[in-house]
């Protein structure tokens, strides 16, 4: 009890309270204009808030992480356009359901899955803390090492039929992390004699690049367009009552999202398939699918929706993050110098249930706000978006030039951000440079700092903790290699892995 | 982002245009870079392998060729698509983006951020097409709206402009604080 009311008591501030709301509003507003989505507006906003309070500064990123995905269902659901990419799944049912004269239901239900999803996963992590609190101290240098290399595996895996590039590019992220002066014995690595190279590529750079001046780019260079959704009239808190009626999709769809959204490397793609498929499968009338099914629709939003919560036990008890918008914000944490980990859990328990308070109030702040302005928040899907590429390229500029005010990392970033366009253009992945860079960097000093342990290879692993990951290392990439392999013998062998 | 579900299309056989183009441009460069690691890392006597400061810039660009080169044999074994060259262009076209970002880089620290962001947002709005006044003022009222939040409120890091010192004396400190 006492634990609740000192996270409470660090919530009850102004800045605090003000952050919740920002944060909460400002991400559902930024997931439902197509386009722009969480990663963009995190990474426009790091930088800003590392003069904030951690608390403050944090409770705006959580805000806009946990709330965006409930604004993409809205012009996922009207216009058949996903707000963020992960709602792209709502439109398979949402749309259909809209376009059949139903699109209040279809909110209704979006909104009422999402908020379920949300409240499930934050229950599942308070309820998890102590067991996390637990167990983990018992993770040392090589029990992260392998944690963070299992990251890197699963995100290359998740990546189904483009696994060559994803391992590619998390190789390069990988890469990238080592440039610049080495930690330990003070060399140079891959500066080219170049001053600007020495300290380093910063990882703000990297991600505004990527997500932030790459999505200005594509929008610039692409024509406008201009949706137009109607109105939409009705209820929309009719959803809640509807959600009780398929109460073991929901359940089963808000599990999945926490059990994946804990996987490093997994995240919500897959969360929402498993889910999908569930919902398809246990269905009276599969046949529905597709064309506005409601356990569709539910699985979807539930599942993405359960994410946010479940991503940050990875990152707040081991100090690993799962996908890029938590690797975003292990860089906040860095700088005002709480290292998540075993110890945050150990010291500053208040500290992570104060997280938790915020993540569960941002659900409801969303509910409340969608449940009134859906229809304000529709003007903003119509803005033109090459207009909205002038507005991200503005604003990236004070992400990067903010961060030190220099002109290389500027240059760096639109290097980056034309990188990130050619990637977006060929569907190929954004995620693993991001991840290969922040967790290959965490590999690096473990893997150091445990071996002055290890005097054979088997000692690395003789802890129990250490062997279940690397077993579970092995699983993955044995089922990975098994599946592809029975694939390629159905189709004839003509596809990658 | 993408990922993996129901909704991303696979890069299997018929791939997108441009695929191969850039398949082989990493390819070149993961190997040009991972034959400059005796040169660009150094060797540290008395030192394990795992703990010499190559140890990881190898691991990132040996897996980075490896890769590499197993996608550019995937994207070039099965019959390419066509359009390679207009997908080429669509990324270098790109550039001029690049290019107009960089230059509003380069005007800030000169003319000062209030000015340079307002001249920035209306010439890109131009360039873009949108003619009709109320569009320009939209994109003005934008450029105002980010710089007042940003800096104003925000106080993030942007220095002032040169051309703020030619300014009265309290005028000059407000728009170098504020604006």
């Amino acid at each position: 009890m006492d634990l609740f009311l000192s996270s409470l008591q660090m919530l009850a501030r102004w800045d605090v309270i003000a952050a919740l709301f920002i944060g909460s509003i400002g991400g559902v507003i930024i997931g439902a204009i197509p386009g722009v989505g969480a990663a963009v507006a995190i990474a426009i906003l790091l930088p800003a808030t590392f003069s904030m309070d951690p608390i403050v500064g944090l409770t705006v990123l959580l805000g806009i992480y946990g709330s965006s995905m409930y604004g993409g269902a809205i012009p996922a659901i009207l216009i058949n356009t996903p707000g963020t990419a992960v709602n792209a799944l709502t439109t398979y049912d949402g749309h259909p359901m809209a376009k059949n004269g139903n699109p209040g239901r279809a909110l209704s239900l979006a909104y009422s899955a999402s908020f379920f999803g949300g409240i499930f996963s934050v229950i599942s992590l308070v309820l998890l803390s102590q067991l996390l609190a637990v167990i983990a101290p018992h993770f040392g240098s090589r029990e992260i090492f392998l944690a963070a290399l299992l990251g890197i595996v699963l995100v290359v895996l998740a990546h189904r039929g483009q696994v060559f590039s994803a391992g590619m590019l998390a190789c390069f992220g990988i890469f990238l992390g080592t440039v610049g002066l080495e930690p330990v014995k003070y060399t140079r690595r891959f500066t080219f004699d170049q001053t600007w190279l020495a300290s380093g590529i910063d990882l703000i750079v990297v991600v505004l690049g990527l997500f932030a001046l790459s999505q200005a780019f594509l929008l610039l260079v692409q024509g406008d367009e201009r949706p137009r959704p109607g109105r939409v009239t009705g209820g929309l808190l009719a959803g809640l009552k509807e959600l009780l009626g398929f109460k073991r999709v929901a359940s089963v769809s808000a599990s999945f999202g926490v059990l994946m959204g804990m996987i490093p490397g997994v995240g919500e793609f897959t969360a929402q398939f498993l889910s999908y498929t569930y919902a398809q499968k246990t269905s009276r009338e599969p046949d529905r699918f597709g064309k506005g099914a409601p356990e569709g629709l539910i699985a979807s939003e539930t599942a993405n929706n359960a994410i946010p919560a479940a991503a940050m036990i990875p990152l707040l008890a081991l100090g690993i993050p799962g996908e890029a918008l938590t690797a975003m914000m292990l860089s906040v944490f860095y700088v005002h110098n709480v290292i998540p980990g075993p110890q945050l859990f150990a010291n500053q328990l208040d500290f992570v249930m104060a997280l938790y308070i915020a993540l569960f109030l941002l659900n409801i702040i969303v509910l409340v706000f969608l449940i009134f302005s859906t229809n304000g928040i529709l003007r903003l899907v119509r803005i033109p978006t090459r207009f909205l590429g002038t507005l991200i390229l503005a604003l990236g500029f004070v992400g990067v030039y903010s961060l030190r005010n220099s002109m290389t990392d500027c240059a760096m970033a639109a290097g980056f951000g034309v990188f990130g366009l050619i990637l977006k253009r060929l569907q190929l992945p954004v995620v693993p440079v991001v991840l290969g860079m922040v967790l290959g960097g965490i590999m690096e000093v473990k893997l150091r700092s445990s071996m002055a342990r290890v005097k054979t290879p088997l000692d690395f692993i003789d802890r129990p903790i250490a062997a279940m990951i690397f077993g579970l290392i092995v699983l993955v990439i044995g089922i990975h290699l098994h599946t592809s392999w029975k694939r390629r013998k159905r189709n004839g062998y003509t596809t990658g892995p | 982002m993408s990922g993996p579900g129901p909704n991303r299309k696979t890069s299997g056989p018929g791939r997108r245009p441009g695929d191969v183009v850039f398949a082989a441009f990493f390819l070149v460069v993961s190997l040009l870079l991972l034959s400059q690691l005796g040169n660009e890392t150094k060797w540290v006597q008395g030192t394990r392998g795992f703990a010499q400061p190559a140890f990881w810039p190898a691991v990132g660009l040996v897996g980075m060729s490896l890769f590499a080169c197993l996608h550019f044999l995937g994207t070039v074994l099965p019959s390419g698509g066509k359009g390679h060259v207009r997908e080429t262009v669509f990324w270098f076209r790109s550039l001029e983006y690049a290019i107009w970002f960089m230059a509003y880089v380069w005007i800030v620290p000169l003319i000062g951020y209030l000015p340079a962001t307002l001249f920035f947002v209306v010439c890109l709005a131009l360039r873009n097409g949108y003619r009709d006044p109320p569009m320009l003022l939209k994109a003005a009222g934008m450029g105002v709206v980010i710089v007042v939040v940003f800096k104003g409120l925000l106080s993030v890091k942007i220095p002032g402009g040169q051309l703020y010192e030619h300014l009265p004396d309290g005028m000059r400190n407000f728009m170098l604080l504020y604006l």
